[in-house]
């Protein structure tokens, strides 16, 4: 299993076809006390860049955006009774959404970690 | 100029500390040729307060007072009693002159009263939730039908054709922009309502049923099964609730089972103020929280662990949201859902359920000696306190003659349905508790007069 | 001579001063805990006597209320005392200093409250027959003709409840006069340092929206706004003046631009304070700007609304204003609405309230106008931009001002959070104003600038009470520059501490349940 990161401070854990995708810590910390959100429909086909989710905190709202294309395969419904999951462990319990690949060739734009740390360190 | 604290001396120094010789020299970045260099051609000067105090009074001198003549219009606006302490409470310069409560630490006032209202009206209208109130009825009714489209995914809304014809012009006006299918038509002056027909006309594609409740023609019927076939075609119903103090005489929509409950709040508070400023009213089941335009007031603590109240859920809004948001309002009417709380607050469940019974039995008796005059039938079965007859002449020409003589004796369908020859000849009247046996007496008899 | 030497003492003596002691009931003095409506009152009790009903079968249908509604009722004294304690928890203009960026806290004269109440104008039905309400129609009229003239413009609609309500009315036009011209376009172009509402409504009207970029110095950059022009924009939406409180200079030259690609100009007018009786946005070629009564007109914002957002409108979308409007004829006047609009009004886009709009607030709104006149207005626009400057000199020595080097600002000044120690922010500042007597500025807006804090004095304050605010936020900065924790923890001293806004959103409570304990 390894590891990707985008600019937009998400991560995605990729095992075969099946990927994981969150938000980061740098991300969180960024949004602050998150207070709702909404994962998609198991099902749902996205694109690469296509909203996916969305996050808000007390002041702000921000999209999620499928880092690569595929199918829902599972949203995290822990996080409609518990938000605050992303502040406590955001690259961890506090996934948003699994999806199946349709494409694994769009993982090779993709950051590894050590690429972005140094991306957030630049910002 | 009474308003304006600087004196030349001020000016100067101030002039001094920026840096700038003159006034004009702040204005420099202004193009020349579009600076003004005198005073704006064709406006008077300043005025005292004498002077304005006179003119003002001479423009209200030309109008006839509501309360100056037997009085029964309704449509929309209704003229009930106000106590004399509503006005003073909203005159308080702490809520008169505050602005919406963003710094929430300074703003409780503000904040308790919107929790206190919020409450109301979900409580008055049988729903679980409701904000912090919209421009106006007529708003708060598109605004509930676009918030059904975002919930269903649908663009079609089915409106009753009870709907009052204003509220219908909105909704038809903001459609043709957003895209929503909006399907309308007049209402036919029949003693039963349009409920059959839009529980015929749900299908898949509808996003809601908009019905008001009583009507424009002041009918009422239960909307129960038009709530339970909405909801199992996916569809939502929405009621628009004109004159709310007839919920202190019937059942609410949200018992009904509506999904929105919205209506006009003018009736409780406000007064005539000849259209605006009024109050919308927006409740809903809890379930579409999310999805409701407005401000929203939340409980909840402080530091100290003291129980405050702060604006919520804002993300929803244009402030944050911007071209996502559910709405581009941004304010809501703040002090007439003061006004509209405060004289709540003084009816409590004991008063407003006395003054709806009042209501309701002052238009059955006025609608009993109406129905007396020859050629002259009621059209409705059911009521509150407004009701539509049928007179043998046009109703437009008799509002008017009615007038001659000093009454105003209500809204003739005409005025509101000008293209529907078949309407020409209805009246809508209203009898709240402000109008006097003596009054239905004069309107009665001066009724007589202009049929003979 | 006898003596009562038990007298009460009339010096304090042996108080120790410094943290004081918590109170039994949790009041402090003028400062009075409230309960809830729902906690204090109950359903039997109420503060109005009815006559008894007369005697009437019932008509509702069959559908008479069978259970509670749940509608707690105090008597008249109990109302007047609970609404006047919450009233002290609130700040307001006529308290104090209310330096609010963009909204204009001016004063509210009380003689427009007082003309508003006459029966004349608060006691008419919208409804009644126009041979009844001569006085209400021209009133609309002429406040309808003071808006035309001080903006050099050639119609307005007075129907819009708000700002944003006006903005869409202007967008909805600009839709209206290209649809009318068979030309779809689909874009309209909004500065990032614009209004939420702007998009918003532009989005709610149908329209992609773009962001145009600004300049270092806080304008619209003219080069990328003409580089983006096209035959697929509608228009622009530009706030001037803008929000970071500048004239914007090219104002004109937009016009043009937009104009000769085939769109249209909104101007929000939120900030016409600044420039009313000093320049005509008619004659920088602007075709629709809402005017927000609330702000440059005086009428109270009575804790969030309500508004009123009338907007002017250019020959060229003066056909597609909503309806209704008032007509004037030989000194006569008429509603211009659905039934007669084919007339001379056939390309009206419809009607966006019921009835006409806000008249409570056109008449506040005339008595004002009619109390200043030309020449007080002209006064208003003039000393309403001297005391911003003059906050904009008398701080930027301790506060970033990020545009303040490119020359005078117009009627507000904006601030940024450079410079303060680890941790303190925008908020910090507001909430030790808070503590200092004064309400704060408008924070965290507009977008483009770190932690902005947008300060607008208005024309009503005098010199003195600038003084004092600028003596205490000076004061303020200092303590969030140096660290100081007490800041940190401000508002020590206002009815409640910080309030814990996530809670609130996580777990919404919006309204009172009775299961609740009382705090």
């Amino acid at each position: 299993m390894s590891r990707y990161f985008t600019e937009d401070h998400e991560w995605i854990d990729v095992d075969g076809n099946n990927a994981t995708v969150g938000i980061t810590n740098y991300a969180q910390e960024q949004l602050g006390d998150v207070v709702f959100v909404e994962v998609p429909e198991n099902g749902k086909e996205l694109g690469k860049g296509d909203d996916a989710a969305v996050v808000e905190s007390v002041k702000a709202a921000s999209d999620v955006y499928a880092p690569v294309s595929g199918t829902v395969s599972e949203g995290n419904v822990a996080l409609a009774d518990d938000p605050s999951l992303i502040n406590t462990d955001p690259e961890g319990e506090g996934w948003f959404f699994k999806l199946d690949l349709s494409d694994t060739s769009q993982l090779e734009g993709l950051m590894d970690e050590a690429a972005y740390k140094e991306f957030v360190a630049s910002l | 100029m009474r308003y304006l604290p600087l004196t030349p001396d001020d000016r100067d120094a101030m002039l001094a500390r920026i840096g700038v010789a003159s006034v004009d020299d702040l204005f420099s970045d202004v193009p020349e040729e579009a600076r003004l260099t005198g005073t704006i051609r064709d406006l008077p000067d300043h005025a005292s307060e004498m002077a304005v105090e006179r003119h003002m009074q001479k423009l209200a001198n030309k109008n006839l007072v509501a309360g100056s003549v037997p009085f029964f219009l309704g449509a929309g606006a209704y003229r009930h009693h106000v106590p004399s302490s509503v006005d003073h409470l909203i005159q308080r310069g702490e809520f008169l002159t505050a602005y919406t409560p963003y710094q929430p630490e300074i703003a409780q006032g503000t904040l308790q009263v919107l929790f206190e209202f919020q409450t109301q009206v979900a409580r008055l209208f049988g729903c679980d939730v409701a904000n912090a109130s919209m421009y106006d009825g007529s708003t708060a009714c598109w605004e509930a039908i676009t918030m059904a489209g975002r919930i269903t995914r649908r663009k079609k809304a089915l409106l009753s054709n009870g709907l009052h014809p204003h509220y219908v012009s909105v909704a038809n006006s903001m459609a043709r922009f957003t895209g929503d299918d909006v399907i309308s038509s007049a209402p036919e002056l029949s003693a039963k309502t349009d409920i059959a027909d839009l529980i015929d006309m749900i299908d898949a594609e509808t996003s809601c049923v908009v019905v008001q409740y009583p009507d424009i023609l002041g009918r009422m019927e239960d909307l129960t099964a038009l709530a339970a076939k909405a909801q199992e075609a996916g569809a939502l119903l929405v009621a628009v609730v004109t004159e709310p103090v007839a919920l202190g005489a019937v059942k609410s929509p949200g018992e009904m089972g509506a999904d929105i409950v919205v209506g006009e709040g003018q009736s409780l508070g406000v007064g005539l103020q000849f259209g605006g400023p009024y109050v919308g009213l927006f409740a809903c089941k809890q379930k579409y929280v999310r999805q409701m335009p407005g401000r929203l007031c939340g409980e909840t603590v402080d530091a100290e662990g003291k129980r405050g109240f702060v604006l919520t859920l804002s993300t929803r809004e244009q402030h944050i949201r911007r071209e996502k948001a559910t709405s581009n309002i941004c304010t809501n009417s703040g002090l007439c859902a003061l006004a509209f709380s405060i004289h709540m607050t003084l009816l409590g469940e004991k008063g407003l359920r006395d003054l709806a019974q009042l209501n309701h039995a002052k238009a059955v008796k006025a609608a009993q000696q109406l129905a007396q005059i020859d050629g002259v039938s009621v059209v409705n079965d059911s009521f509150f306190n407004e009701f539509t007859v049928i007179l043998p002449v046009d109703a437009r020409e008799a509002v008017r003659e009615l007038a001659d003589r000093s009454i105003l004796g209500g809204v003739s369908l005409g005025r509101l349905y000008p293209n529907e020859s078949e309407l020409s000849h209805a009246l809508l009247i209203t009898v709240t508790e402000t109008c006097t046996d003596a009054d239905v007496d004069a309107l009665v008899s001066a009724l007589r007069e202009v049929l003979s | 001579m006898s003596m009562n030497n038990q007298g009460r003492p009339t010096r304090s003596e042996d108080i120790e001063t410094g943290c004081a002691p918590a109170t039994f009931t949790g009041n402090r003095a003028l400062i009075l805990e409230e309960k809830l409506i729902f906690e204090s009152g109950s359903t039997d009790r109420t503060g109005i006597d009815f006559p008894a009903a007369p005697d009437a079968p019932s008509k509702l249908g069959g559908l008479e209320r069978s259970v509670e509604i749940g509608l707690p009722g105090l008597s008249e004294s109990e109302t007047v005392r609970h609404y006047t304690r919450l009233s002290r928890q609130n700040y307001g203009i006529d308290l104090g200093f209310f330096p609010l960026g963009s909204c204009t806290m001016k004063h509210n004269p009380r003689l427009n409250e007082k003309m508003a109440r006459l029966p004349g104008f608060a006691d008419i039905h919208p409804l009644q027959p126009q041979q009844t309400v001569q006085g209400a129609y021209q009133v609309i009229d002429e406040l309808a003709d003071w808006l035309k003239t001080l903006t050099g413009m050639p119609a307005v609609a007075m129907s819009p409840k708000a700002g944003a309500h006006g903005e869409l009315c202007g967008v909805l036009a600009i839709r209206s006069a290209l649809e009318a011209r068979g030309d779809a376009r689909e874009v309209i172009l909004v500065p990032e340092s614009a209004h939420g509402t702007n998009p918003a409504t532009a989005a709610f009207a149908g329209y992609k929206v773009e962001d145009i970029p600004a300049t270092k110095e806080g304008r619209v950059d003219l080069d990328a706004l003409i580089a983006r022009l096209g035959p697929d924009v509608a228009g622009v939406m530009i706030t001037n003046p803008n929000t970071c409180g500048l004239f914007e200079r090219d104002m004109k030259k937009i016009s043009d631009a937009v104009h000769e690609a085939g769109g249209f100009v909104y101007c929000d007018g939120a900030n016409f304070n600044a420039i009313v009786g000093k320049v005509r946005p008619g004659d920088l070629g602007v075709d629709a700007m809402h005017i927000n009564l609330h702000k440059t007109f005086s009428t109270p914002h009575g804790g969030g609304g309500p508004g009123s957002g009338p907007v002017v409108f250019s020959e060229a979308l003066a056909p597609f204003a909503p309806l209704p409007f008032v007509e004037g004829q030989g000194g006569e006047y008429r509603l211009v609405e659905e039934e007669n609009a084919e007339e001379h009004h056939a390309s009206s886009f419809g009607r966006m309230v019921a009835f006409h709009g806000q008249m409570g607030m056109f008449t506040r709104a005339l008595t004002y106008m009619l109390s200043h006149g030309a020449d007080g207005l002209r006064q208003v626009s003039e000393d309403a931009v001297l005391n911003a400057n003059y906050i904009l000199r008398s701080l930027e020595d301790v506060l970033d001002a990020p545009f303040a080097p490119s020359g005078p600002c117009m009627h507000e000044a904006l601030f940024s959070d450079k410079g303060f120690a680890d941790g303190f922010t925008t908020l910090d500042i507001a909430k030790g104003l808070i503590d200092e007597g004064f309400h704060p500025m408008t924070m965290y807006f507009p977008l483009v600038v770190h932690g902005a804090m947008l300060i607008e004095p208005t024309e009503t304050e005098s010199k003195d009470a600038i003084d004092e605010f600028v003596g205490a936020l000076r004061h303020v900065v200092a303590a969030a520059k140096s660290g100081d924790a007490n800041l940190k923890a401000a508002p020590h001293h206002a009815p409640r501490r910080r309030l814990d806004e996530t809670m609130a959103a996580r777990k919404p409570v919006l309204v009172y349940k009775d299961s609740e304990t009382a705090a």
